[in-house]
């Protein structure tokens, strides 16, 4: 019980940092929502390692802690948007077992920035915003391969360390 | 990676590509008369024409601005109360749909065409 207090306080302290250095890394493409999602890296880690609400709970602290710190607060709402969606589908991806680690964080990236889209086009109550959903399906599915390549190795690794 | 990854890369990127198509085919031929419409929160505030320059300060809530600019048929953010200034870096815009969001202001400019949207086709 101990030993998880302190892998899940490691991995939200982890996910967090990821956050801060996304934030001080801006991706200026010239339209709104493209990131790296690197924070993702420790959702989904966890996701595979350590069940889904730990998962949950995990991406719930950051986002929160993110957006209460350094992050802008009143943003939150499209980061649990973002979030929330992104982890049901993951969750759903995983259990489907049809793809590999990486195929669930690509899903994991694309729904992400459309759950974005979608919070930000209701708080505007402007569904032209959604002109921007292939950019960012792109992004997302850039992002998340990336993303998911590293928490392949990632799992495999620390699935091992587990079992010793 | 699993095959199945591969597959569905490719589908996502095979849509993605289809809807940017279908987007620029949609707002291409429509740029002549396209109009920058200031939206605050859901509700339409002005329209200006893209082909005459101007600099306009939107008020938004709370003593929030968003300076709107419009030069060369192209309307840009240039200069925001916000904090992330997302919509301030964001590029000019002046397609058919394409719209620049300050979301802490809940300013959004969206390219319209001129007037309401018409009809079509019609049948008698």
């Amino acid at each position: 019980m101990a030993k998880k207090a302190a892998y899940m306080g490691m991995l939200t302290a982890l996910a967090f940092v990821f956050s801060y250095i996304e934030f001080l890394i801006p991706v200026n493409v010239g339209i709104p929502g493209v990131k790296l999602g690197l924070a993702n890296l420790v959702t989904i880690v966890a996701l595979y390692i350590m069940g889904i609400r730990e998962a949950c709970t995990l991406s719930l602290i950051r986002i929160l802690l993110t957006g209460l710190t350094f992050g802008n607060p009143a943003g939150m709402i499209y980061s649990f948007a973002g979030g929330a969606l992104s982890l049901l589908v993951m969750t759903g991806a995983r259990k489907l077992k049809l793809f590999s680690v990486t195929g669930v964080s690509v899903l994991g990236g694309v729904f992400h920035n459309l759950g974005q889209i979608l919070a930000a086009a209701a708080v505007v109550e402007n569904a032209r915003l959604l002109y921007y959903l292939p950019a960012l399906v792109l992004s997302g599915t850039i992002a998340g391969a990336l993303i998911g390549l590293l928490a392949a190795v990632l799992v495999r690794r620390l699935e091992k360390l587990n079992r010793e | 990676m699993k095959k199945n990854d591969v597959i569905l890369i490719v589908v996502i990127l095979a849509l993605a590509l289809a809807s940017f198509g279908g987007i620029y085919l949609y707002s291409a031929g429509n740029t002549e008369d396209g109009e920058a419409v200031v939206y605050l929160d859901g509700v339409e505030q002005g329209r200006y024409p893209l082909s005459q320059e101007l600099s306009l300060e939107i008020p938004a809530e709370n003593g929030n601005y968003n300076l709107l600019e419009i030069k060369d048929g192209k309307a840009d953010i240039t200069e925001a109360s916000c904090p992330d200034k997302i919509c301030v870096n964001h590029r000019p815009v002046k397609h058919l749909g394409e719209s620049l969001v300050c979301l802490p202001n809940r300013v959004v400019v969206e390219i319209e065409n001129s007037g309401e949207a018409e009809l079509d086709a019609a049948t008698r």
